[in-house]
């Protein structure tokens, strides 16, 4: 291989690297920031610290507030509630929608993707009414739901997008071989469909998990219902200047988890498009 | 077990799947389904499987009426075009599914999936993915999986489609055997005349949701009763030409433009009537030799044991099964004789025999 081949091979990587070094350089700042007593511009000044994890061991904002333990569990169980739900309501719905015939069928197929791509924003309002009239405002179930209800219509589509790559033969073969039509979805189209439920799973808690705009509508202030991003906002207070470190410090807490659960689930999420209906030909 | 159809149709609003099927299968008989793709041989199979409710007619089991008894409990084997294998379930799973699915000790389970993998020759590949194994040995899965509840009735819808040309006739010779040593009651579909005629005791014959003929093979081949039969069953296909039948001198004779022919009295009798009409000839009953019709060779093409020649005569194409060793090139001048003993008539509009109905 003569230079200037050489060369010309390392464009394609030349372009990558440039086009991802902003998004490096934020990460890099928001670890750096977080150990430091000061930045200027990208740039740290002063001395390492550990003074901004100190929100691990005493609730910044005085005893009123929540601690982020609690914090966190109620992330958690939001993001948790959100998973579950979100899959098995979207598998149920998916599958009826893919395999059965029922009236009004292509009626709700229609509805659920204007509604998914209807902005959410606009339904705030209504959707507060609604909420303060079960009782559910600013309680953490209430969230849940609201949060469950805006991602199900992306759910129950790609869910039946991966109901709709499993061949009939197959649910037939197994109604033959004995099974019911719920031993069917469940021992075996289920299974067959393993990566999609896989990357539901992890859309639906990821977005439960990093949500703002709901628990900061639907709770009051930073209170006992506060999620981390809510919690996070806390921070950028309207009246103080901005602690920025301890900003970065409660973003990259907050990242930790989805971060651990990327590095475990990412050869399922790389496997979407590969997986589905082996076997047959 | 004996299988009934009567008057058997399935409708899509207002697409008609299966049109009024007529059939009866006895006990450990192996029937097949054969037609074009589309015909509804498989809309028939899947109503007999359970899988479709019948818009209209009746399915018996032997005797009983079982149109809204579901698949599961019509005690049937099934095996697939597509294998549909459990692709996260192991051979040995895949196999023992319909038994854990009765609820059976597992010890006895095992025992019966090792002794049906066994007698497919895959009891050493039990542990196996099916994404691991060649398409063949899929194959074997699927019917040892069909076969391991011992059902009264086994279903096939082309299970050979899906294989290479060479596994395809040692699988035909197996499945075959199998059925026959096993007696289970059979019912194959496939688009291919070759296995359907080299396989079932008796052949149904469907066109566009229609049964167009139910005989044994060698009645279809001799005996058809209708033009598209006549034209689907047998390889290379019949030869088909518009003739005018006439009766001279006591001699019946077929005539087109540059075709002068002799034909069978008790044969010829019943086409004269009509005077024009189809006449169809099979490629083995013509041959090339002098003395006879004149024709032009348009195409040769070798298949080994015989060449299939394609000849002219005029506006007619006559396929012609000839011994490669004559030597015959394309745009030859030729001679064909045609052995008339097995000649068919058949009315141009209505498309039925003239010698059969």
């Amino acid at each position: 291989m003569t230079v200037r081949q050489r060369l010309w091979r390392g464009v394609p990587y030349l372009i990558l690297v440039l086009s991802v070094l902003p998004i490096i350089v934020g990460y890099f700042w928001l670890v750096l920031s977080s150990f430091m007593t000061r930045t200027e511009g990208l740039l740290p000044v002063g001395n390492l610290t550990l003074k901004h994890w100190s929100f691990l061991l005493e609730p910044p904002f005085g005893r009123g507030y929540p601690s982020i333990w609690r914090v966190t569990l109620n992330t958690f169980l939001i993001a948790a509630f959100m998973t579950i739900v979100v899959v098995l309501v979207s598998a149920l719905t998916g599958y009826a929608l893919s395999r059965l015939n029922f009236p009004g069928r292509k009626g709700f197929l229609s509805l659920t993707l204007i509604l998914h791509a209807f902005p959410s924003v606009t339904l705030l309002i209504g959707t507060f009414f609604v909420l303060r009239a079960l009782n559910l405002y600013n309680t953490s179930l209430g969230v849940g739901l609201v949060m469950v209800g805006f991602e199900m219509p992306f759910g129950i589509w790609l869910m039946k997008g991966f109901f709709d790559g499993v061949s009939w033969d197959m649910e037939r073969a197994a109604l033959i071989d004995g099974a019911s039509r719920l031993q069917v979805w469940w021992q075996v189209i289920l299974p067959t469909i393993k990566p999609g439920i896989a990357a539901l799973a992890i859309f639906a808690f990821i977005s439960g998990w990093n949500a703002w705009l709901i628990p900061k509508t639907f709770t009051i202030g930073a209170g006992q219902q506060a999620t981390l991003s809510v919690y996070l906002q806390n921070f950028q207070g309207e009246t103080v200047a901005v602690d920025w470190g301890s900003v970065t410090a409660v973003g990259l807490f907050q990242l930790i988890p989805v971060a651990i659960f990327f590095i475990f689930t990412q050869d399922l999420l790389l496997n979407i498009y590969s997986g589905g209906a082996k076997g047959g030909a | 077990m004996k299988v009934e159809l009567e008057n058997l149709t399935k409708r899509w609003g207002k697409f008609v799947g299966a049109d009024g099927i007529n059939l009866a299968i006895g006990d450990g008989e192996f029937v097949a389904f054969l037609g074009p793709s589309g015909c509804g041989k498989t809309t028939t199979l899947l109503m007999v499987a359970g899988i479709y409710k019948p818009s209209e007619g009746t399915i018996r089991f032997d005797g009983k009426v079982v149109n809204t008894v579901s698949p599961k409990d019509r005690n049937i084997g099934m095996v697939f075009q597509s294998y549909a294998l459990y692709p996260h379930m192991t051979v040995y799973q895949n196999i023992s599914y319909p038994l854990k699915l009765r609820k059976m000790p597992k010890r006895e389970r095992r025992e019966r999936a090792q002794d049906v993998a066994d007698m497919m020759g895959i009891g050493d590949l039990m542990d196996r993915k099916p994404a691991m194994l060649s398409g063949g040995q899929q194959q074997r899965v699927a019917l040892g999986r069909s076969l391991v509840k011992e059902p009264q009735l086994l279903l096939f819808d082309e299970p050979l489609s899906n294989l290479d040309a060479r596994l395809r006739l040692s699988m035909r010779g197996e499945i075959k055997r199998l059925q026959m040593e096993l007696g289970i009651t059979s019912i194959y579909v496939t688009h291919d005349q070759v296995e359907a005629m080299t396989m079932a005791d008796r052949i149904a014959v469907m066109k566009d949701g229609k049964l167009e003929a139910y005989a044994k093979p060698d009645e279809l081949y001799d005996r058809p009763r209708t033009l598209f039969v006549a034209g689907f069953v047998g390889n290379p296909p019949m030869n088909f030409l518009k003739v005018e039948v006439t009766r001279e001198d006591g001699e019946y004779r077929a005539r087109a433009e540059g075709i002068d022919l002799l034909v069978p009295a008790e044969r010829g009798e019943k086409a004269v009537i009509k005077g024009e009409v189809i006449m169809g000839i099979r490629p083995e009953d013509v041959s090339i030799a002098d003395g006879g019709t004149q024709g032009e060779i348009y195409v040769v093409e070798p298949l080994g044991r015989d060449d299939l020649v394609d000849v002219r005569i005029g506006d007619i194409e006559i396929h012609v099964l000839a011994n490669p060793t004559l030597g015959t090139k394309m745009g030859e001048r030729t001679s064909l004789k045609f052995d008339t003993k097995e000649v068919q008539f058949f009315d141009p509009e209505t498309e039925q025999s003239l010698i059969w109905n």
